[in-house]
């Protein structure tokens, strides 16, 4: 039975309109915290991804995310150009909302996915092999994920994977694979030698805010109806958001003083960590959720930065470790009495679901540091990854663009 | 003899020095912003986890031209002023000046420095 409600469709809409919001929102956080020779080119990295993967998702993205399965690995092309993609509603996806309205949804999540690994390679990726990139890694990497978790009769899926709103497709693997963008091009350079101060921590925390909002859409959207579930969603995340933001305050406290800079990541990380969880946890789950996540990425990035490895703006640390954590808690602390279309997690006395988290988990880190890996080493000895040192030592903004931020 | 006063304070002292500056007549100056830093070197700033080291810190060079006989006094006032007894207080350079042209009048000298009210006429 399908029947589109309007109630539903509205929140759909602004939901989607939310998120695509957070990628703008991200391309500020992150240019708050690059040097002022880089931050248009910061910022752009960001902003361009939403032009190529709008393109890329309406052509081929969609389909091989969303179409029939194909051993459930991957779709097939019914949906390519968004053919037969309407005003009715797919029963599999949404039986209360035009099809179409599902689709332009994930296309938010398709666009700030790779947005979200632009942290690891600012400041001296070359533009134009970032382009090839983004629409290599949407094609090869984000959109199989996207279908085994998410698509009808995809691997992860038919296993009881729990991700409500993108732990495993968005932030593992974006997290994971900046990891390995990051190891392939390099370090900044003078990484190490010189201090990199951030621009603007000001605009850092603007983006950090409109994320927070942005989020209500993410997860609280990820219910697709304007119901219970989708307010749960809602006050879990600004719950986590809220406990993280608190424990990261006390952990710089402790070693220093209360940093805004760390309270900010700390919002971002426990959003982060509780995506997955957000539609099927208990908003106490989520203050725990939210508060655990904060110490574990806090130490991931002293961990990345012993091994002085210059993944610049911490995304492995805050959305992979992040993510990790999220979609394991998911395993923890779901619960049917908060969505009976879920499962009981490992506190709840299903510790299978926990063991079919660290299977979707392992698997997906697997996958998208691999395909990454191979994709930047191939471009790596193609094209080149990153700009030379003179233009690196100027500034992307006037290397690369031709442009200035300040006059 | 025209002397120049060349002196590097901390930003937030600013207020308080031109303040005392013209308690004692010293109507003209200007002020750049400048970055460095002496012997410490720079600061710890707080970061996402721990710290990180800056080595250039934000600080004002007042510059301020003027006789000879009026160095002492106003060396003194700005260093009164300048003062928290703390590393990286400033520091005060004083340079000969070969000459000063008013551009409005085209008077040198003296009488290119003096205005009704100074601190000659005080």
């Amino acid at each position: 039975m399908t029947t589109i409600n309007t109630g539903d469709t509205a929140w759909v809409l602004f939901a989607t309109a939310l998120v695509l919001m957070m990628t703008p929102a991200l391309a500020f956080f992150y240019g708050g915290m690059v040097r002022k020779k880089n931050i248009l080119s910061t910022l752009n990295l960001s902003i361009i991804v939403i032009g190529l993967i709008s393109i890329q998702w309406v052509l081929i993205g969609y389909t091989l995310a969303f179409g029939n399965s194909t051993g459930g690995l991957i779709g097939n092309l019914k949906y390519a150009g968004l053919t037969g993609v309407g005003a009715a509603p797919n029963a599999q996806y949404a039986p209360n909302i035009p099809h179409l309205a599902f689709a332009a949804f994930q296309m938010m999540f398709a666009i700030i996915t790779p947005a979200l690994i632009t942290g690891a390679l600012v400041e001296r990726v070359r533009f134009r092999t970032f382009l090839v990139f983004v629409l290599l890694w949407a094609t090869f990497v984000y959109d199989p994920v996207a279908h085994w978790v998410w698509g009808a009769g995809g691997i992860l899926h038919k296993l009881g994977t729990l991700d409500f709103a993108g732990g495993t497709v968005v932030h593992i693997t974006a997290g994971y694979s900046a990891l390995a963008f990051a190891i392939v091009i390099g370090r900044r350079r003078w990484f190490g030698h010189a201090p990199i101060e951030p621009s603007s921590i000001p605009f850092t925390v603007l983006g950090a805010g409109l994320l927070w909002m942005g989020w209500f859409g993410f997860n609280g959207g990820s219910a697709l109806a304007a119901n219970g579930l989708a307010v749960n969603a809602l006050v879990t995340s600004n719950t986590a958001a809220a406990a993280s933001a608190v424990m990261w305050m006390l952990l710089t406290w402790r070693d220093n003083k209360p940093s805004v800079l760390g309270i900010v990541t700390g919002a971002v990380v426990g959003l982060v960590a509780i995506t997955p969880a957000s539609g099927y946890v208990s908003p106490l789950s989520a203050l725990i959720i939210g508060a655990v996540a904060a110490p574990v990425s806090y130490y991931a990035i002293k961990l990345r930065q012993r091994m002085q490895l210059d993944e610049s703006l911490d995304v492995w640390a805050c959305h992979g470790v992040g993510g990790t954590w999220g979609a394991l808690a998911t395993g923890i602390f779901a619960s049917k009495a908060i969505n009976p279309t879920g499962a009981n997690g490992l506190l709840f006395g299903n510790p299978v679901q926990f063991v079919i988290q660290i299977i979707a988990v392992v698997l997906v880190i697997a996958f998208s540091f691999g395909m990454t890996f191979v994709i930047a080493s191939v471009l790596k000895k193609l094209i080149g990854l990153r700009v030379s040192q003179n233009e690196e030592e100027v500034g992307l903004d006037i290397s690369e663009h031709g442009e200035r931020a300040y006059s | 003899m025209t002397k120049k006063i060349e002196a590097i304070l901390r930003e937030e002292k600013l207020d308080v020095v031109m303040a005392a500056l013209r308690d004692i007549g010293i109507v003209g100056m200007n002020v750049i912003e400048v970055r460095g830093h002496g012997r410490q070197g720079g600061i710890e700033l707080v970061g996402r986890t721990g710290s990180y080291h800056v080595d250039l810190l934000p600080r004002v060079q007042l510059n301020i031209v003027l006789s000879d006989h009026n160095v002492d006094r106003t060396v003194d006032t700005i260093c009164k002023a300048a003062q928290t007894g703390n590393i990286g207080d400033g520091l005060i350079f004083i340079y000969p000046v070969d000459e000063v042209v008013r551009i409005r009048t085209s008077e040198r000298g003296r009488q290119a420095l003096t205005y009704a009210g100074d601190i000659d006429t005080r």
